[in-house]
């Protein structure tokens, strides 16, 4: 199965673990397909204690990956969570072994449409089957049974993230001794899905995407991944954070170009963020990725009550909403609580106020830090996982 | 052990049973929640108003939501805990009889707590002072004063028996905070607050 591997995928593979699933028993997809055998790509920070008690798992959001706490190896940049996982930091591998997986769909090292189709040896591009989080989250669980772990401390996530973690808490309720998803919801909204539409209409108007199969053609659909990414990147902002960031302030010039240059610093700023996304992430992937997201609906797969998605539960919830967040709403974190509550769940909610957007949930929000570290204490405590030195 | 707690709060600790299950509505900074938890091993929850307060809980490991005692018990399940506590928080309740009847219908006990309206101070200060009462434990004026359905222990007492409710026990303290035993008519004038347990008849 590496043969058929992007440079992206070499250079994530080269620096992570992975493990080939699937091979004698497929996984079913919600699709309806059996896919199998796939592979799994995920990173680890530091050791499984003896009674393996001591696992936390990071589910990434759309757009990150498997690198949480340490230098990406297509941009060189830091992991996308080290405000949170680190050295003396909530999230210390020295007492937790932290796992973050690479999901179904995606695009470092963890199958995905660019990869190929055993039946046939080519490249599936669009004819991968569509995935959703379900099937994100039954191939975790299925690395999690090959690496024989039984059970987790703390599933946590942002985000698309957060939507693994209700998913994991709705379908494995017993592996899930603690859940933190945080700026989630349990449905992607009309709002969410019309952004994501906008986005791979992007993608599939770029005439080098050719249906899904530009690298057999040697073509590359950059720009319209690029668009799509700074459609996203502007719901991931709040507007106060936009505006304090940028107002009207102009790119490298003292007045109006009166033309169609980056004249607004916001402009500038958003091409930046289009034209470094294309380096690290696929345009396929993308739209399965999004596409995932849309499906979610943790009420529509419990009979339209989203209580019955929990019921019985004996996991600790924490959840957390960002004030400024207009992407995942307050409301949306309220509604999940409120189905926690109707079935007597342990469940804290904490809605932390910051300008900054959805991306808050990503940057340094102490109040956030504080609510997990007190959090994962309390559920360390009743674990037997030890006090916190 | 367990820190020492403020003596309301000690005397609501002591009517709930170890290893059972409890809803402390308004639970404030969490005090009682950790007090429970640690020294009764009790599974303690708690839902309160001010977001401050309820992060100030989550980050000492306490399970705690934002939440409104007026709108939000609606949503837990019949009977879901051993007891649901309210301290100090009833009369600052918007409808307090349904307030009361969604805490017995959540839990197999209430436990609440609340100031008296008819202690002697209250009284004087009304009678000769001619003034909205201010003491220890109504420090507020009139006009910025979050208790908007006080109640005497008589007048709590009457609405107990009006909703059919059975009084398990009803401890009443002096502006001291001792317990003080009296007959009815007097608790009511010289008890300062007072805790009762409920349960449905």
């Amino acid at each position: 199965m590496l043969d058929d591997l992007t440079d992206a995928e070499r250079k994530a593979l080269a620096q992570c673990r992975h493990a080939i699933l699937g091979v004698d028993r497929p996984l079913r997809l919600d699709c309806g397909v059996n896919l199998g055998p796939y592979r799994v790509a995920y990173q680890t920070y530091g050791t499984l204690n003896a009674d393996k008690s001591n696992a936390v798992l990071v589910c990434h959001p759309l757009t990150c990956d498997q690198f949480v706490a340490d230098r990406h190896p297509v941009t060189g940049k830091d992991g996308w969570w080290e405000s949170l996982i680190g050295a003396g930091k909530v999230l210390d591998p020295a007492r937790y072994f932290i796992i973050c997986i690479n999901v179904l769909g995606h695009c470092m090292g963890t199958t995905g449409p660019q990869a190929h189709d055993p039946a046939t040896g080519q490249a599936w591009n669009l004819r991968f089957p569509v995935v959703t989080i379900g099937d994100m989250v039954r191939a975790q669980a299925a690395l999690l049974d090959h690496l024989g772990i039984p059970d987790l401390f703390c599933v946590i996530g942002g985000s698309m993230g957060g939507m693994q973690v209700l998913e994991w808490a709705a379908s494995y309720p017993r592996r899930v001794f603690s859940a933190v998803p945080i700026a989630c919801a349990a449905h992607h909204s009309a709002q969410n899905i019309a952004f994501h539409e906008v986005g791979r209409q992007a993608i599939m108007a770029d005439p080098e995407w050719k249906g899904g199969d530009y690298r057999l053609h040697q073509t590359n659909p950059a720009r319209g991944l690029a668009v799509a990414r700074m459609t996203a990147h502007i719901t991931y902002l709040s507007e106060q954070a936009l505006q304090r960031k940028f107002g009207r302030a102009l790119q490298n010039r003292d007045a109006l170009g009166f033309g169609f240059d980056a004249d607004f610093q916001v402009e500038s700023y958003l091409r930046h963020q289009g034209s470094t996304f294309v380096d690290r992430f696929d345009a396929n992937s993308y739209l399965y990725i999004t596409r995932a997201m849309d499906y979610f609906d943790l009420a529509g797969a419990h009979g339209d009550v989203l209580a019955n998605a929990f019921r019985g539960t004996a996991t600790r919830f924490c959840l957390m909403s960002f004030t400024s967040d207009w992407l995942f709403p307050t409301r949306e974190t309220r509604a999940v609580v409120h189905a926690l509550n109707a079935v007597a769940a342990n469940v804290s909610f904490v809605e932390v106020d910051s300008d900054k957007g959805h991306d808050a949930f990503l940057l340094d929000e102490p109040e956030m830090f504080r609510t997990l570290s007190g959090f994962l204490k309390g559920a360390a405590t009743v674990r037997g996982l030890g006090s916190v030195s | 052990m367990a820190a020492p707690i403020r003596v309301d709060l000690q005397l609501i600790a002591d009517m709930v049973e170890p290893g059972t299950r409890a809803l402390d509505v308004g639970c404030g900074d969490g005090a009682l929640l950790a007090h429970l938890m640690n020294a009764k091993r009790v599974d303690a929850r708690g839902m309160e108003l001010s977001q401050a307060g309820v992060n100030a809980c989550v980050a000492n490991g306490l399970s705690v939501i934002q939440g409104d005692a007026d709108t939000d018990l609606r949503d837990y399940p019949d009977a879901a805990f051993d007891y649901v506590i309210l301290s100090q928080t009833l009369q600052a309740t918007r409808e307090p009889r349904r307030v009361l009847e969604q805490m017995l219908r959540v839990g197999k006990h209430a436990i609440v707590s609340f100031p008296n309206f008819a202690h002697w101070q209250v009284r004087l200060r009304l009678v000769f002072g001619g003034r909205m009462p201010e003491t220890a434990s109504l420090p507020y004026k009139w006009y910025d004063t979050p208790n908007i359905h006080l109640c005497s222990i008589d007048d709590f007492r009457a609405l107990c028996r009006t909703m059919g409710v059975r009084i398990e026990r009803a401890i009443v303290l002096n502006s001291k905070s001792r317990r003080i035993t009296l007959p009815p008519l007097l608790a009511n004038l010289i008890g300062e607050q007072a805790v009762f347990m409920l349960r449905r008849d």
